[in-house]
C-alpha cells in the first residue's frame, strides 16, 4: 500500500516538473522582461547591468533553479497587465470557474445517473432509445455551438436570460466570491453551465448504461435474481454500486477535461474566469500570466489524476497495491 | 489480397448496412458533403479565397427566400461580403482535411508505438503506456490550446496564419497517439499468444515482419472503429481551436473560423453567419459519429473500450 502510494506521489511530482521545465522555456522564450520593466528608453549599457542584476545573463538551469525556488514559495512573477502577482491575478479568477464547473456537474450528476441506469435496466424502451439518440447528437454538438445556440434563444429571441457575466455574488469563507447563492447570479451561470454539461453529459450516460449492462449480466447478478431478492435490491445496491468503480476513473479525467472546455464555454459567455482570463493573457503576451496558468491548471490536472487513481486503488479490490496491475 | 465486389457482397458488413437506414443515409451524407466540398473548386461560384473578388458593398445579405436577398447569393454573405456558399464549400474541405491528416498522423505514431510497445513488452512496455496514461489525461484541447497560443504569441499573428494548418494538423495529430497505441498494444496482446503468431517465428521472421504483416492486419477492425471517432473529434477539436482565434485565419476559414466570425453578427439578427456553418459542422459530425457507431456495432472489437 505505502508503496503504491510512493510511487503514484513521485510519478506526480515528475510530471510536475517536466511542466515547470515547460513553462521555465516558455517564459524564457515569450517577450523580454527588461522592457517590460524600463520601456524602450534606457541605453544598453544600463540595461546589461540590469540584466546581470536580475540574474537574466546566468546558465539556463540556474535561472531554471531560482524559477522553480520562487515556485515553490508561490511567487510565480508579476503579471505585465495588471502589475500584481500572477497568482494572486489567477487565484481572483479561479472561484468564478469553479462555480461553472460545480454548476456544470449538478446537471450532470442529475441527469446522468437516472438515464444511464434506466437505459441499462429497459434497453428496449423508447426512452432509453431517445436518450441514446440524444447522446450521438450531444456527443455531435461542439460546446461551443451548444453555447451560441443557448444565447440566441434565450437571451438574443426571448430575452429571458443574461448572456454574459457573473451577476451578483457572495463572498463565502472571506475568499471565494460565489455566483450560486445568488438569484441573480443562478440565472447568469444557467445558461453557461449548461453548455459545459452537454459535452460531458451525454458520455456519462453511455458510460453508465454500458458498464451496468455489463455488470447486470454476470454471474452474482444472476445469483442474485435467483435467490429471489427484490428487484430494486438488485438493480440499485448490487448493480449500481459495481457500476460505480469505472465511473469513478473516468469522472476524475472528465474533471480536468470540463477545465479545457470551460476555456471554451468562458469565451462565449464572457465569463470572468480563469481560460477567459488565459485567452486575455495570450493577446496580450502577458507572459507570466501565461506561465502561472500552466502551473496552476498543471497542478489541477495531476491533483485530480493522482486523487482518482488513489482512490481507486483504495477502493477496488482486485487491484494488486504492491505494483502495476497485471 | 483478391477483392472482388462478389465478395464485398457477401460479406456481413454489406449486409448489416443495407439493412441499417441510419449507416445508409449517414454514408450518402456524408460522401456527398466530402464529394462537394473536393469539388468546391469547381462548382463554387465565388473564390472566397481571392481577397479582390468579394466587395464589402455586398456585407451581410440574407440567404435567399428571406427579405432583403440578393439573387447572387444562394445563401447570403458575411459581414465582409463574401458569398456564404462558397464559404462553407470550402470551409468544409479544410475542416475534412484537418481531421484526416491529423488522424493520419495520429495512426502512424499510435501504431507504430503501439505495436511496439505490445510486442515487446516488459520495461519499455509499462514506460511507453505510462507516458500514454499521463499524455491522455491532458486532455488533446488543452494541450492543442496552451501549444497554438503559446506558438502565437511566440511568431506573432501574422506568420501564424501562414503556418496555422500545419500546427493545427500537428497538434492534433501528436496529442492523440495514445489512442491509437493503447488499441493496438491490447491487439498484440491478445494476438501474440495465438498459435499463427508461434509459427512464423519458429519459420525465423524478423520480428518487424512479423509485426507487420501478421500482426498488424489482425487489429483492422478495432483500428476501424476508433478511427472514425478520431476523425470527428480531430474536426470538433479544430473547430473549438478556430473559434477561439487560434485555428485557421478567416482569410482561409474552416467551419470554426467561420462560426467565431459570425458570432459577432448574431446579437444584431444575422443569424446565417454563425447557424450556416453550424450547421453543417454538426451534420458533418454527426453521420461520421453514426457510422462509427454503427461500425462498433457491426465489427464488435471486444477488445476496443
Amino acid at each position: 500500500m505505502f508503496a503504491f502510494l510512493l510511487r503514484r506521489f513521485g510519478q506526480a511530482v515528475i510530471v510536475m516538473l517536466v511542466i515547470s521545465l515547460l513553462s521555465f522555456s516558455i517564459q524564457d522564450q515569450l517577450g523580454d522582461p527588461l522592457r517590460e520593466l524600463v520601456g524602450q528608453s534606457v541605453s544598453e549599457e544600463i540595461r546589461e547591468q540590469l540584466r546581470d542584476k536580475m540574474g537574466l545573463n546566468d546558465p539556463y538551469l540556474v535561472q531554471y533553479w531560482r524559477f522553480l525556488k520562487n515556485a515553490l514559495q508561490g511567487d510565480l512573477g508579476t503579471s505585465y497587465f495588471f502589475k500584481r502577482p500572477a497568482l494572486d491575478v489567477i487565484l481572483d479568477k479561479l472561484p468564478a470557474t469553479i462555480d461553472l464547473v460545480i454548476a456544470a456537474t449538478f446537471w450532470i450528476l442529475l441527469f446522468s445517473i437516472p438515464v444511464g441506469i434506466f437505459a441499462a435496466i429497459h434497453p428496449d424502451h423508447w426512452f432509453s432509445k431517445l436518450a441514446l439518440s440524444l447522446s450521438i447528437l450531444g456527443i455531435s454538438i461542439p460546446v461551443f455551438l451548444t453555447a451560441i445556440f443557448l444565447i440566441y434563444l434565450f437571451a438574443v429571441e426571448l430575452g429571458w436570460l443574461p448572456s454574459y457575466g457573473r451577476g451578483d455574488t457572495i463572498t463565502l469563507f472571506s475568499t471565494w466570491k460565489t455566483s450560486l447563492l445568488t438569484l441573480d447570479g443562478l440565472s447568469h451561470i444557467l445558461l453557461p453551465s449548461i453548455s459545459l454539461a452537454s459535452v460531458i453529459l451525454p458520455l456519462f450516460v453511455r458510460l453508465i448504461r454500458s458498464e451496468m449492462m455489463e455488470v447486470l449480466e454476470s454471474e452474482y447478478i444472476r445469483f442474485a435474481w435467483a435467490k429471489g431478492l427484490r428487484r430494486r435490491r438488485i438493480w440499485f445496491l448490487h448493480s449500481f454500486k459495481n457500476t460505480l468503480l469505472p465511473v469513478i476513473t473516468v469522472g476524475g479525467v472528465q474533471i480536468g477535461i470540463m477545465v479545457a472546455y470551460t476555456i471554451l464555454t468562458e469565451t462565449v459567455f464572457q465569463w470572468p474566469g480563469m481560460g477567459f482570463m488565459f485567452l486575455e493573457a495570450i493577446n496580450r503576451v502577458d507572459t507570466p500570466l501565461i506561465v502561472a496558468y500552466l502551473i496552476v491548471v498543471g497542478l489541477i490536472f495531476v491533483v485530480t489524476n493522482t486523487v482518482v487513481d488513489i482512490i481507486y486503488g483504495l477502493v477496488n479490490p482486485t487491484v494488486t497495491l504492491v505494483g502495476r496491475p497485471t | 489480397m483478391n477483392f472482388s465486389l462478389e465478395r464485398m457482397r457477401r460479406s456481413p458488413v454489406y449486409y448489416s448496412f443495407i439493412n441499417n437506414k441510419v449507416a445508409m443515409v449517414s454514408a450518402a451524407i456524408l460522401s456527398t458533403l466530402l464529394l462537394v466540398s473536393i469539388l468546391a473548386p469547381f462548382i463554387a461560384p465565388y473564390d472566397p479565397w481571392d481577397q479582390t473578388a468579394f466587395d464589402i458593398m455586398d456585407s451581410e445579405y440574407p440567404p435567399i427566400g428571406s427579405s432583403g436577398a440578393d439573387d447572387r447569393f444562394l445563401l447570403g454573405t458575411d459581414d465582409m461580403g463574401r458569398d456564404m456558399l462558397s464559404t462553407i464549400l470550402y470551409g468544409t474541405g479544410i475542416s475534412i482535411a484537418i481531421g484526416i491528416f491529423a488522424t493520419i498522423l495520429q495512426a502512424f505514431m499510435g501504431i507504430s508505438i503501439g505495436l511496439v510497445s505490445g510486442y515487446f513488452g516488459s520495461r519499455l512496455d509499462s514506460f511507453l503506456m505510462r507516458i500514454a496514461d499521463i499524455q491522455l489525461s491532458f486532455t488533446t484541447l488543452m494541450v492543442a490550446i496552451i501549444i497554438l497560443a503559446v506558438f502565437q504569441a511566440a511568431v506573432g499573428l501574422n506568420s501564424y496564419e501562414r503556418y496555422a494548418l500545419l500546427m493545427i494538423v500537428l497538434v492534433i495529430g501528436i496529442a492523440e497517439w495514445p489512442q491509437y497505441a493503447r488499441t493496438v498494444r491490447a491487439c498484440v496482446l491478445a494476438e501474440k499468444k495465438k498459435e499463427y503468431v508461434d509459427a512464423v517465428r519458429v519459420i525465423g521472421l524478423r520480428p518487424m515482419r512479423i509485426l507487420y504483416r501478421h500482426i498488424l492486419p489482425n487489429t483492422f477492425s478495432p483500428l476501424l472503429v476508433i478511427s472514425t471517432v478520431q476523425v470527428a473529434n480531430a474536426i470538433i477539436t479544430e473547430a473549438g481551436l478556430s473559434f477561439l482565434g487560434l485555428g485557421m485565419p478567416i482569410t482561409k476559414p474552416s467551419l470554426g473560423s467561420l462560426i467565431r466570425n459570425g458570432f459577432d453578427y448574431i446579437f444584431s439578427g444575422s443569424w446565417w453567419i454563425t447557424f450556416l456553418p453550424a450547421l453543417v459542422l454538426i451534420v458533418l459530425i454527426l453521420t461520421i459519429n453514426l457510422l462509427g457507431d454503427w461500425l462498433r456495432d457491426v465489427l464488435n472489437p471486444k477488445i476496443y473500450k
